[in-house]
């Protein structure tokens, strides 16, 4: 039995095999990639700088996220607060991130608002007037969450004492937040330079992603982001680099709120280069093969089922970093095993698997979920935006983040081992152990 | 197979792009199971949610956290598979199950290509009606859950929300973790999980959404390849019962630089007349990040917090009106004493025409962006059936929303909003706030 209750004959458009993805360049030099996904008349429209926390100038660590909060301030022509008032008020929702590599704004709106959110965040990369009480009050709204994201989480406490140490030189040693001390001293002119400085659409991708053409979008973003002068002082995107990491570093973060003893190890590992992606290919099976399923993973298997070491493992690793990135490991061992014991246990997992052949079963069912997942992730079009957005915004390309999923395919079990005795150094590592006092460090 | 289709207007908002519409079509599966379907075949997978009425609220006395422990138990071997057998054939198939149990349910979400529908699907089925539920098992995931209840007992987040809930439900299953504690975990038996599951998933009480490349017809198949076999009966769902601490602050001291609270009292129900009117001014209050008056007063205005909310919490037994914030130590009395004051303004005054026409157009606005991906409108429809809502009732969700007048809006906020009845549980070490009780 079939009952129409109403009709609004749906879904005609054909079964699309693909997300359609554009990209041009304005002659401003501000990058632009268009998403196509005609499922619900629903736009992502977001703006990238390529500048994050790794960019700012030494001494006001935290400035290109304070200044992402600020910028939903004032403009010449929009008051405080209005924008995202705007938005909302046209049924959308926005915000915004930063990151080590980039800051990026974004709304979430009907299709047909495209214009009006182009126009707002067009005037806001060149027009914004802050006053000094932005940024007294402001500022004591990123220490509130520099306090509820780190202060009161030891874990991330601890988490900063090991990217300091891992970086030794590189600014990814330097929470993305800022430090508390120089965050207190961000000032108005702090601020204004890093904004002056970055803000300019020869240093940013706009990414449109949703029931758009690319057409329309080129006729919009041509209209709205067009007339902004390029910046012809943009500075070069100097990074300083990591030395020979030739120590392998020890530390011990005690806190009396840490609930069980943990530890950590990361490696300075490389990241996807554009043109180069097979090292970081490698690595996310090493990654899985390591620490991913507790079920199947090396670690899991050997510290969870094979012995009962530990109550959680894993292993971490993301490509997508301009710079060097980590390779991470975990282990939370069982009550009654030290953490000398789980440390030994997951060295002598890691060396097993060094001294076998890849398992091929392992390997292939990494494989096929990671085919999967391109499939699974077609049904998310932000996701898709972000994919995009960050990787223009991290040296790579169009082409590279399209011919990432072939790279992933065609990885070999020769490729995995060799990344894993290149990143697998300790000389490059940093052990933490986390505990809540100085006797549980044993 | 009974099926009927409704053609929903959901984007009729959005002006001339219809052909985007969501259809839900209602399938009853040969079994009798009722089932929500959006079709969608232009990616080649399907998300399915099952949701099984009861939760963790069936746990029987002193077995608090046997449902928890159980739902956490599925994927951990069934059939011929032990845990590790059961992991890799779903690695193998890509497909993904997550099992999750809360106070007034147990969900069941998948997701599957099409090319491994028949192996996921039995795959699945041999969960949910043959587990096995091995000792070894048993033991490896209590010591998980230990390490999260030992992580939640230092965690002032955790610490806040045991002890509101236990001030305001005791000895309901509302008021304490379905975690259990330490001591009536350790004391779980196979066989109580065994009860635990018999009890919880429950064929006469599960409903199931689904979207995404499969047919009316199939889905009908598949629902009762996944569900036959599961009882039919189940026990007695939990009494009511009523938000049972009154206003003032509970400090609990713990040592961290950033206080965190949460605040609230009772709340409506939600079939109550009224409720969306609560639910816009909810929205106006506390709902709607930036824009919301407490975040207003209490961020933009003062810079005390990095966020303020407030929310409605109808539960199947329970009401609640809450909020939580986090400040600084030397910065929540002030930040306490701001939401008092707009509570206290609010449930006077209520709200100007701009700002409930604002909250409207932000509402009715913002609903149809939700339906934007096969597991989103999954969990939509879903949230739907678990909260006994009709299958129209996207349809008119918005003219509930349009109909709310300032009259209805300020009849809510002096029914429900009481800044005297307000109780703060406050952790941390907050300068100058000191328990009332």
């Amino acid at each position: 039995m079939l009952r129409k209750f109403a009709l609004a004959l749906a879904l005609t458009a054909a079964p699309v095999a693909a997300q359609e993805v554009s990209t041009f360049t304005l002659g401003n030099g501000m990058d632009v990639v268009v998403i196509e996904d005609h499922r619900a008349p629903v736009v992502v429209h977001m703006v990238w700088y390529r500048r994050g926390s790794a960019d700012e100038p030494v001494g006001q660590s935290g400035v290109a996220h304070f200044l992402e909060h600020l910028l939903f301030k004032a403009t010449d022509t929009m008051a405080s607060g209005q924008l995202s008032e705007v938005v909302a008020a046209n049924g959308g929702s926005d915000n915004a991130f930063t990151s080590y590599d980039y800051t990026a704004y974004f709304q979430r709106v009907a299709a047909d608002r495209l214009p009006l959110m182009m126009q707002m965040e067009a005037d806001r990369m060149r027009n914004l007037k802050l006053t000094q009480e932005d940024i007294e009050t402001e500022r004591q709204v990123i220490l509130e969450e520099r306090n509820q994201r780190t202060e009161n989480d030891p874990n991330a406490l601890a988490r900063e004492q090991m990217m300091a140490a891992q970086y030794m030189n590189h600014r990814y040693g330097v929470p993305v937040i800022g430090w508390k001390h120089e965050m207190e001293q961000l000032s108005y002119d702090d601020a204004l330079s890093f904004y002056h400085l970055n803000y300019s659409p020869n240093n940013a991708v706009l990414v449109v992603a949703g029931d758009v053409t690319p057409g329309d979008v080129h006729k919009l973003a041509m209209e709205y982001y067009g007339p902004i002068p390029m910046e012809p002082a943009l500075p070069e995107r100097l990074r300083s680099e990591e030395p020979p990491q030739t120590a392998a570093r020890r530390l011990t973060y005690v806190d009396p709120r840490v609930s069980q003893p943990y530890l950590s190890r990361s490696y300075l590992a490389p990241e996807r280069d554009s043109g180069a992606q097979e090292k970081a290919a490698a690595l996310v099976y090493l990654a899985q093969m390591l620490g991913g399923s507790p079920f199947s993973s090396v670690l899991g298997v050997k510290l969870q089922f094979d012995t009962q070491t530990a109550v959680y493992s894993a292993a971490g690793y993301n490509g997508q970093s301009l710079d060097d990135t980590t390779f991470a490991l975990t282990v939370v061992p069982v009550p009654g095993v030290t953490l000398s014991e789980a440390e030994a246990a997951m060295d002598a997992a890691i060396a097993d698997f060094m001294a076998r052949d890849i398992d091929t079963d392992q390997m292939e069912r990494i494989r096929t979920q990671l085919r999967a997942s391109e499939i699974y992730a077609r049904d998310n079009v932000e996701g898709l935006a972000n994919r995009y957005g960050a990787a223009l915004a991290q040296g790579l390309t169009v082409q590279d983040v399209q011919e990432w999923p072939q790279i992933l395919e065609t990885v070999t079990p020769a490729q995995i081992k060799e990344v894993a005795a290149e990143v697998l150094d300790p000389k490059r590592s940093v052990t933490m152990w986390v505990v809540a006092a100085e006797e549980d460090a044993k | 197979m009974k099926m009927r289709m409704l053609a929903i207007l959901v984007l009729s908002l959005l002006g001339t792009m219809s052909r985007a519409d969501v259809v839900i079509q209602e399938v009853t599966s040969p079994g009798g199971i009722n089932a929500w379907l959006v079709e969608e075949h232009s990616i080649p997978f399907t998300a399915i949610e099952i949701h099984f009425a009861g939760g963790s609220s069936l746990d029987l006395p002193g077995k608090r956290g046997a449902t928890n422990l159980m739902v956490g138990l599925l994927e951990e071997g069934s059939g011929e598979m032990t845990a590790q057998d059961f992991q890799r054939e779903r690695e193998a198939l890509a497909a993904s199950f997550t099992f999750d149990s809360y106070a007034d349910g147990v969900t069941v979400s998948a997701k599957f290509l099409t090319e491994n529908r028949e192996a996921a699907t039995a795959l699945l089925r041999q969960a949910l009606v043959a587990p096995r539920f091995d000792q070894d098992a048993i033991d490896r995931v209590r010591g998980q859950v230990e390490s999260i209840l030992a992580s939640d007992a230092r965690n002032p987040n955790r610490i806040a929300g045991a002890t509101f809930y236990s001030a305001a439900f005791g000895d309901h299953p509302y008021g304490s973790d379905d975690k259990g504690t330490t001591e009536t975990l350790a004391g779980l038996t196979q066989d109580d999980i065994f009860v635990a599951y018999r009890n919880a998933l429950v064929r006469s009480r599960a409903v199931v959404s689904a979207v995404g490349d499969i047919t009316p017809e199939e889905l009908g198949v598949l629902i009762d390849q996944l569900l036959s076999g599961l009882p039919t009966e189940g026990p007695d769902l939990p009494q009511d019962v009523a938000f049972g601490v009154g206003g003032g602050v509970t400090v609990v001291p713990f040592d961290t630089p950033q206080s965190v609270a949460l605040f609230g009292h009772a709340g409506p129900k939600r079939d109550d007349p009224d409720f969306f009117a609560a639910y816009v001014l909810n929205t106006i209050l506390g709902g709607n990040g930036l824009q919301s008056i407490l975040m207003e007063e209490v961020r933009e205005k003062r810079g005390l917090t990095y966020g303020v909310y407030s929310y409605l919490v109808p539960k199947d037994h329970a009401e609640m009106w809450i909020g939580s914030v986090a400040s600084a130590n030397d910065k929540m009395a002030e930040t306490m004493d701001v939401i008092l004051d707009n509570w206290a303004r609010v449930a006077t005054v209520g709200v100007s025409q701009e700002e409930l026409d604002a909250a409207k157009t932000y509402l009715t606005g913002e609903y149809p962006l939700r339906f934007d991906g096969n597991e989103q409108i999954a969990g939509i429809m879903s949230g739907m059936q678990a909260e006994g809502l009709p299958i129209d009732y996207v349809v008119h969700r918005n003219d509930y929303i349009n109909a709310v007048t300032l009259d209805d809006v300020m009849r809510v906020a002096q029914t429900w909003l009481n800044p005297e009845a307000l109780r703060f549980v406050v952790v941390g070490q907050p300068v100058g706030v000191t328990s009332t009780d």
